[in-house]
């Protein structure tokens, strides 16, 4: 394997790249238009009513019922209650609540005898729609503060911001797209332009210089790199700038990208090597990619998906890969991201093998 | 039957030159017994031939006659079923990469990547070839030079083809195969082309080239191979082949069925009528005179006399016998 002959043929191949507008679109806007769109609708920064999750313990009070009456007149926030018996932090982070607010038993006798009381509050402040709710219950017991006892303040809002209240939706969504970029660019690609140049007989072409498929193909891994590398700064970027996304960025996201982009240029290569028409490649490539692009935690975390959709989660290739970056940019678990990393090896070298078999310059 | 004939002549050729090729390099290619079916098509069954160093040797045939097959399992894209092939003293089945560091081809259809434009193609061409980047230069050489920035597929048929050549050129090779090189080009194109190759020819370059158009081969080669049905029909010069299986010159003369007869008795020679002239093969100028005198001796005004040539393309029907597949 000859480094220039590698070099010479990423030039052309990006510049063929670059020069199409689809791939640069489907390369950088795409996602960054994908974050824009669930970021806002999933933040609460589209405007409406946000969730507020209250746990009502002195139900019989008029105070907690001035204060929900309170909290539903500023049209902020939608009320859902906890049952009185849940424990609040297993149920908050069991139904991945953002704000949840605790109204204890003691609430409407402190009120009226003016001594001070705690209301719990747990949020996440990275989540928009989280400060919503938190500025709703600002203004309301503001207000009741100054209503119920003229004095100084009783009523105080307790937050809690600890990792049992839900990691807020784009933080899980910015390791979900680089996954989502890592697999639709080179497959789509990749299928595309190994059937296309079947077809068109540049490889034909190409095997009348010295340059070796394996050249070839070190090219295209190499190529699908960079422009991922480059997609997934630019998502990390949105995210955090526009959506207050926490992540952390660090050296296990690159293994896992490698692995990724390996792993989808040798799928992409095998399904555009088997197929005998370029129509017949679109297809192959589209069954191949379409169940991981919604259901491998791109778009939404698995952990809310039906347990039966989950385990099916488990055999795409894609999932370890966005296992692993949540792992590591989510919830800082390096072994956990190990786990994936070597599951997602293992595939990616099945499929490189694969791709190899099929992969051929001539006709015989 | 003359065709057969012929070709084992050129055969017996070949034997010889076969056994002295390591120490003359007179020829480049040679290939002996050559076949290749698809499933049921034979597409080529048994074909021999050589080109030598130096020449322009065209293979000309009908559609779907094995002419492709034939020059692609010569550069080593297609595996042989049967026969040895010789190409500039490699196999080019066994050896393909090494022998096309030597040789330049052009295939049938040529085409490359897209948004590519000829300069930045002959560039990546001579670093896989490990040869400086001679692009001006080739541009230059088949007039291209203007479409040196324009992307690949926005050139037009015949610019495109152009490239094809500078590819082929590239790592400045001695044998060049092109494939169909001027097909779908229009004549001004066509004989741009021409001129190329023949300058190529005048450095010395070998050339083997298909084609479909009959005053192509008779232009631009040293000799031409019919090729049809995946058989080799019949090759040598123009002229050569034209003696062997055309009937040489044809005498118009004024004349009527009782002529033609009286004239195809006494000679022997085939005979048409023609309207009011009569249309005769002849063999020798000779027979002109005595053909003139059984004119005169009918009483038949003579008010044609013309004497003229086969030319390549009707001995190339004559022998294909299948006019319609010719474009
Ligand atoms: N890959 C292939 N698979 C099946 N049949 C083929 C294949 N390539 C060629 N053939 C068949 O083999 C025969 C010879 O084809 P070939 O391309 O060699 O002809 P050709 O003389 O180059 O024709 P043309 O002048 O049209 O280019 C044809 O009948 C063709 O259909
Ligand atoms: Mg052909």
């Amino acid at each position: 394997m000859k480094l220039k002959n590698i070099i010479a043929d990423l030039n052309v191949y990006g510049k063929n790249f670059v020069r199409s507008r689809e791939g640069l679109f489907f390369t950088f806007v795409f996602p960054i238009v994908l974050i824009a769109i669930f970021g806002s609708i999933f933040s609460g920064n589209g405007g409406g009513s946000v969730p507020l999750y209250v746990q009502n313990l002195d139900s019989s009070s008029q105070a907690a019922q001035q204060l929900l009456a309170g909290l539903n007149s500023t049209h902020l926030v939608a009320i859902s209650f906890i049952p009185s018996g849940a424990n609040v932090t297993t149920y908050v982070s069991a139904h991945s609540i953002t704000a949840a607010l605790v109204i204890p038993s003691s609430f409407g006798r402190s009120v009226t005898t003016g001594g001070t009381v705690y209301l719990p509050f747990y949020n996440n402040p990275a989540v928009s729609s989280s400060q919503i709710a938190g500025q709703a219950i600002g203004s309301v017991i503001q207000q009741l503060n100054f209503n119920l006892s003229n004095a100084h303040d009783s009523i105080h809002v307790q937050p809690y911001t600890d990792s049992v209240v839900a990691q807020g939706y784009v933080d899980f969504l910015i390791p979900g797209l680089i996954g989502f970029t890592i697999l639709t660019t080179p497959m789509f690609s990749v299928t595309f332009i190994v059937s296309n140049y079947k077809k068109d007989k540049i490889f034909r072409q190409l095997s009348l210089t010295p340059l070796t498929r394996g050249e070839w193909l070190m090219s295209k891994f190499l190529w699908y790199i960079i422009i991922s590398g480059l997609s997934a700064i630019l998502m990390i970027g949105t995210g955090v700038l526009l959506f207050k996304a926490r992540v952390t960025v660090d050296l296990y996201v690159i293994p896992l990208v490698l692995i990724g982009v390996f792993m989808f240029v040798s799928l992409g290569t095998f399904a555009g090597s088997v197929a005998r028409t370029e129509e017949g490649a679109a297809v192959i490539g589209n069954i191949v990619t379409f169940p991981m692009m919604f259901l491998s935690g791109t778009f939404f975390p698995i952990s809310i998906m039906p347990q039966w959709l989950q385990t099916v989660a488990h055999f795409l290739p894609l999932y370890y890969v966005i296992d692993g970056l949540n792992a590591v940019m989510v919830y800082t678990n390096y072994t956990a991201a190990g786990i994936d990393i070597l599951v997602a090896l293992a595939i990616t070298i099945a499929f490189f093998i694969l791709a190899m078999l099929t992969f051929s310059w001539k006709e015989a | 039957m003359q065709a057969k004939r012929l070709c084992l002549s050129e055969h017996k050729v070949f034997i010889e030159s076969r056994v002295q090729m390591h120490m003359t390099v007179n020829v480049s290619i040679s290939a002996v017994g050559l076949k290749k079916s698809y499933g049921p098509i034979n597409a080529v069954a048994g074909i021999d031939f050589e080109v030598r160093s130096g020449e322009v040797f065209s293979l000309l045939g009908p559609n779907g006659a094995g002419k492709t097959t034939t020059i692609e399992m010569l550069e080593g894209l297609r595996k042989p079923d049967a026969g040895s092939i010789n190409v500039a003293g490699f196999d080019p089945w066994k050896d393909a990469s090494r022998m096309r560091r030597k040789v330049g081809i052009i295939p049938q259809g040529f085409n490359f990547i897209p948004r590519i434009t000829p300069g930045e193609a002959i560039s990546y061409f001579s670093t896989l070839f490990g040869v400086t980047d001679r692009s001006g230069e080739l541009l230059e050489l088949v007039n291209l030079k203007e479409m040196e920035r324009t992307q690949f597929k926005d050139l037009s048929g015949g610019q495109k083809q152009k490239l094809g050549l500078c590819l082929a050129m590239v790592n400045n090779p001695d044998l060049l195969f092109l494939d169909e090189p001027t097909t779908g080009l229009d004549p001004q194109a066509r004989r741009n082309m021409w001129d190329v190759i023949r300058k190529l020819k005048a450095e010395g370059k070998t050339i083997l080239l298909t084609t479909h158009y009959l005053e192509e081969a008779e232009v631009l080669s040293d000799r031409v191979g019919i090729v049809d049905h995946g058989k080799m029909v019949a090759c040598g010069t123009p002229d050569d082949i034209i003696k062997q299986h055309g009937s040489g010159k044809i005498l118009h003369v004024s004349g009527n069925e009782t002529v033609a007869r009286k004239v195809n008795g006494a000679t022997g020679l085939h005979c048409t009528v023609d309207g009011k002239n009569i249309a005769v093969e002849i063999t020798s100028n000779s027979d002109v005179a005595q053909i003139l005198d059984i004119v005169r001796e009918s009483g038949v005004e003579l008010r044609t006399l013309q004497l003229s040539e086969e030319t390549l393309e009707e001995v190339f029907l004559k022998i294909v016998g299948r006019m319609e597949d010719i474009s």
